[in-house]
């Protein structure tokens, strides 16, 4: 023990040694933290038996008997229980996808709109920003769905748009459906050449400017090929792709893409809601570059969007990026409020209904938190991933 | 020092740790002079809050026959809301004594939930509720329509049971409440509204246009509704299972709330056991000997109770039917007080 | 003859005044003009049919369904309404009580939030100490001849104010704590605190509310039972006092670590150095971050509707299910949202200022 030789002590055990009591606290929490879970642990099997409730995971192979609006993949009432967990877990994945594409270009427009010169916009941005952000997301699922889609007209009053194309009542929107015929390979297999060749573009102008400086026109070349090998080749296979228009017939309205109204009602909350805290991360984001870097952009003569491309947006997105990523995953913790107005998602189906029809408290809602820590811990990995690629060097 | 002491201790006592022993349920409930019971959180005629913000329907009056027979007031009872989902396990944990929330009696329920249920107290069955317009007289043309459901419950899977029995397809439609079904319905969010055939009927005159509305003939499933307390204090089970007893065979021996007090006067010996006043019952379940007299003062034999909440002079407008005594064609029957 | 400057001439009416600010915020050039009339058209659009339907064509007195005559709003329903949107169902003679509580916990809030009033510390103190008591008593009864209200009638905004504030009070101390634990050295502290926050952190509130509601009953050794409203609050604290760990760490981090060092130098122990270095400083940095949370905090009360307890939001849509008062959902919504709006604003608006008066100009 060299850092104790000055003490009169030279015992290992010295209280009042710094390291010492610090081994004693560790030990000590330690030891609480295990006697916690043990009692806890024992508390729930001396009540699970006390009151004869089942337990283990057998009811996920079980016959679930109820049915699901909505699903992703192929359900019937049939299906087991752990068919059920992934009917539910798709469709939080697909509502939370479609909120987050939203709600960036929402509130990438707003917080733009929140550093415009025009006044009025600047103001209007800013009023939308400060009514939204302060109403709870569950009040505006409600809002959207019991006052605003639940007003819409009956499936035989519908509002048509785009000449009987798409068609909106209160069973949802409904919009032609692409079907695939034969013919599809071909244009596939050119499509993915097609993505191959706008990659390799990308490479090559990026090598290009770091060598030369000179700029390429990358977004619409890519643009034109894509859409240029898609219509030649669509027009060349036979036009594989036809579409399948809504109809009304029986009791509403059948075949094409529908939108449930339990689905719109959360995308058009959460995007709303998210789009808010997004638009402020972008304006403060934008806001955090100092003005000396837009001064010697001048200074060098950059146009304005050479700057924002190459001066403020990259410094920008440092700030950025990880509260949009803690937004991002915000939004897909709100999706489980879908289960206040019957959107199938996990929560809702998983964690509610069979929960309900089961009793299995302890094994479902353990699931139910493993499958958001799961995503959570995934969301904050790459975002450690990210701040060291992009972290500041200081010093 | 004694007085932070004692408001630390009462603090402890009343809000947070309230003992709930598993075995002495009827301790419990008289040391805290006041019954707590579960009920819905809003189902016309079974247990809603009137505008005053007091419980009312046969639910409610179930309780409180319990609390009557077991404290001698039927106002000392604490209704406590449930969702549909934390019901059981609100009954499970102690934190009500009894379930009377309209809840289907079904074997997974009573052997695997660590409840039991004491009786029924209204027999039901699930049913459909459509528009006319639609042109549709029976539930096996109902193929591809949506249905609105209150989610959470067995009629979740009586609907898919049905449906996959007749081969028709659907889309369910979920809702919270009943009272959030009729909205999703009246909107046109769904074709048809499935609901107990008791909860149709109230359901209907909730509607901007009942006349616009009727219930298919079909009935789909049994749904005997009844109170369930927790397994393993057969002395509790006892008591609120004869709660509900005594008020059918009051009725069935014309003891009212009207004429109670003339039938302790009563030489019919099946009567004045009912009110007590020969054959010690009570004491055999623990209760004072004038547990009946109470139950049948306060709250009334089970005519009365279903005439008050349910009956024909009642928004709801249910006939007895099935509910009917034994005597009379139903199938209400309990066993003798004896 | 002496050099007589000539009066410098007044800009063009151009470039001042309402003229000026008009053509430079609003009409620069062409973009900017058509965007300009384009905003002004919405603006036009949504605010005179808004105004129109929620004042000019709405029904504001009566007491019944049928005196809402007009096709506007019926505040009718909100106004029959507003004494259970406050308290829920808690009993109309004893409403001075949470009144009375209430103007307690305003009056403690303006005593520690306006510079100017003095006794700080005392009014601190008071507030963690004798308010809660006596809160608890007028609220729930039990002594000094008030009778018990069982918080089974309690709702409508009482009940919001109630989870909030006792949610953010229990979780700042945790919170502190955890944060602390987080930055320790020892790595079994850092690890379980880490682990406790993540979890926390990771899992929506509503998953929270349904465990305190569906399995926390389980966890607790049998024939104990919880009242709701404290399994609710249990799960609102642990998950708000992960998300102020959060807030705090991130004021611990934003101190220049030669705070620390400077600390250690001169010899003080753990807690002297947080007590007295660092905590002080950290913490008025952490203030606007601790209304943030506060104001989530606020709106993730209306999750509690979800296990059947009734806040505003809650009472709201229970009295939207009122037979009588069926088809007024929108101006259900609208003063519920209003009424967490006012008090999200404000808080947001008071962390603004805040921040302005504790900047204080030297930042790490």
């Amino acid at each position: 023990m060299k850092h104790n030789l000055n003490s009169t002590q030279r015992s290992w055990f010295n209280i009042n040694d710094p390291r010492v009591r610090s081994v004693i606290y560790q030990i000590l929490i330690i030891l609480g933290v295990i006697w916690a879970v043990m009692t806890i642990a024992g508390n729930v099997v001396a009540n699970l038996e006390a009151r004869g409730i089942a337990t283990g995971f057998r009811f996920l192979g079980e016959r679930a008997g109820f049915g699901v609006s909505q699903a992703l993949i192929e359900y019937s009432s049939n299906s087991t229980y752990g068919r059920v967990f992934f009917v539910g877990l798709l469709n939080t994945l697909l509502v939370s996808a479609m909120g987050i594409v939203a709600a960036t270009f929402l509130g990438l427009f707003v917080g733009l709109g929140r550093l415009t010169p025009n006044w009025l916009v600047r103001k209007i941005c800013m009023v939308y920003i400060e009514i939204f952000r302060n109403i709870p997301v569950l009040l505006q699922i409600f809002f959207w769905y019991y006052v605003v889609l639940q007003t819409l007209p009956r499936p035989n009053q519908s509002i048509a748009l785009l000449g009987d194309l798409v068609f909106i009542n209160v069973r949802g929107a409904y919009a032609p459906r692409p079907i695939l015929e034969s013919g599809i390979g071909i244009l596939t297999t050119m499509l993915i050449l097609a993505v191959v060749a706008v990659i390799a573009l990308t490479i090559w102008a990026r090598r290009r400017k770091r060598d030369t400086g000179e700029e390429f026109p990358v977004l619409w070349t890519s643009l034109g090929i894509l859409v240029g090998t898609m219509t030649v080749g669509y027009i060349a296979t036979g036009q594989p792709l036809v579409f399948e228009i809504p109809e009304l017939r029986g009791f509403s309205f059948d075949g094409g893409m529908r939108l449930r109204p339990e689905l719109l009602a959360l995308w058009l909350a959460l995007t709303i809601y998210t789009s808010t805290f997004i638009a402020e991360i972008i304006r403060s984001g934008i806001q955090s570059v100092s003005h000396g870097q837009t001064e010697a952009c001048r200074a060098l003569s950059l146009s304005e969007r050479q700057r924002m491309k190459l001066v403020v947006l990259p410094q920008a997105l440092r700030v950025i990026v990880p509260p949009l990523t803690s937004q991002y995953l915000n939004l897909t913790k709100n999706s489980s409020l879908a289960v206040a107005i019957g959107y199938p998602d996990l929560v809702s189906v998983f964690q509610g209904t069979a929960l309900n029809q089961t009793g299995q408290a302890i094994e479902i809602v353990g699931m139910t938190m493993a499958v958001y820590l799961l995503i959570s811990l995934l969301v904050s990995a790459f975002m450690n991933w990210f701040n060291k690629r992009v972290a500041l060097v200081e010093r | 020092m004694k007085k932070l002491a004692t408001v630390a201790a009462s603090i402890a006592a009343a809000l947070t740790f309230s003992a709930a022993a598993q075995a002495a349920t009827l301790d419990d409930v008289q040391s805290r002079d006041t019954l707590r019971c579960g009920v819905s959180d809003g189902l016309p005629g079974f247990s809603v809050t009137d505008s005053d913000g007091n419980w009312v329907g046969l639910d409610v009056d179930t309780c409180k026959a319990v609390a009557a027979a077991v404290l001698g007031d039927a106002d000392k009872v604490e209704f406590v809301s449930l969702t549909a989902v934390e019901r059981f396990t609100a009954l499970q944990s102690g934190e009500v004594d009894m379930l009377s929330r309209n809840t289907t009696w079904t074997t997974t329920r009573d052997a695997s939930l660590g409840i039991n249920f004491t009786g029924t107290n209204y027999y039901d069955g699930q049913g459909f509720l459509i528009n006319t317009d639609l042109g549709v007289t029976s539930a096996t043309e109902l193929d591809g329509a949506a249905v609105c459901v209150a989610s959470g419950t067995t009629t979740e899977l009586n609907l898919a049971d049905y449906f996959e029995a007749q081969g028709m397809s659907f889309e369910p439609v979920l809702y919270d409440t009943s009272d959030q079904t009729v909205a999703g319905f009246e909107a046109g969010r769904c074709d048809v509204l499935t609901s107990d055939t008791s909860q149709l009927a109230a359901l209907r005159i909730q509607l901007s246009d009942p006349e616009g509305a009727m219930i298919l003939p079909e009935i789909i499933s049994k749904e005997p509704l009844g109170p369930a307390v927790r397994q393993g204090d057969d002395q509790w089970f006892n008591i609120v299972k004869w709660a509900l007893f005594l008020q059918v065979n009051a009725e069935e021996y014309g003891v009212s709330s009207s004429n109670v007090d003339d039938m302790l006067e009563s030489d019919d010996p099946n009567v004045s056991r009912i009110v007590g006043t020969s054959g010690d019952l009570g004491s055999l379940l623990g209760l004072p000997s004038d547990w009946g007299y109470q139950i049948i003062s306060q709250v009334g034999n089970y005519a009365e109770m279903f005439e008050r909440n349910v009956g024909p002079d009642t928004p709801l407008e249910l006939e007895r039917g099935t509910n009917a005594l034994w005597t009379d064609g139903g199938i209400m029957y309990a066993p003798p007080v004896r | 003859m002496p050099f007589t400057p000539t009066p410098a001439r007044p800009a063009p009416i151009s470039q001042m005044g309402v003229i000026g600010w008009l053509r430079k915020n609003l009409f620069s050039n062409i973009p900017n003009t058509l965007l300009s009339l384009v905003a002004l058209y919405v603006v036009w659009q949504v605010l005179s049919s808004v105004i129109s339907w929620a004042f000019i064509n709405a029904d504001w007195v009566g007491s019944s369904r049928a005196d809402c005559t007009s096709d506007g709003a019926c505040w009718v329903f909100v106004s029959v309404r507003l004494n259970q949107f406050i308290y829920g169902f808690y009993p109309a003679e004893a409403r001075w009580r949470p009144n009375l509580a209430f103007a307690l916990l305003v009056g403690f809030l303006i005593w520690l939030a306006v510079p100017r009033i003095p006794y700080k510390k005392l009014g601190g103190i008071l507030a963690l100490t004798a308010f809660p008591v006596a809160a608890y008593f007028l609220l729930y009864g039990g002594a000094f001849g008030l009778p018990v209200v069982p918080t089974s009638r309690w709702g409508g905004l009482l009940l919001t104010i109630v989870l909030a504030v006792i949610g953010i009070v229990l979780a700042m101390p945790i919170g502190i704590a955890l944060a602390l634990g987080r930055r320790s050295n020892m790595p079994a502290v850092r690890l379980v605190c880490t682990i406790f926050i993540e979890f926390w952190r990771g899992v929506p509130l509503i998953t929270i509310l349904f465990m305190a509601s569906v399995m926390l009953p389980l966890f607790f050794a049998e024939g104990v039972s919880i009242d709701r409203l404290i399994r609710a609050l249990i799960g609102i604290t642990l998950f708000q006092s992960a998300y102020m760990a959060e807030v705090v760490r991130g004021g611990l981090q934003a101190l220049g670590k030669g705070q620390y060092e400077a600390a250690d130098a001169l010899g003080l122990s753990y807690w002297q150095k947080m007590n007295l270095i660092i905590l002080p400083q950290a913490l008025k940095i952490m203030i606007p971050g601790i209304v943030n949370t506060t104001i989530s905090l606020w709106k993730d009360t209306s999750l509690v509707v979800i296990i059947g307890l009734l806040e505003v939001l809650g009472q709201v849509r229970q009295a939207l299910a009122d037979p009588n008062w069926l088809g007024f959902p929108a101006e259900g919504y609208i003063f519920a949202a209003l009424t967490f709006w006012v008090f999200c604003f404000s808080m947001s608006r008071f962390s603004q200022y805040l921040e302005r008066r504790l900047d204080t100009g030297h930042k790490n």
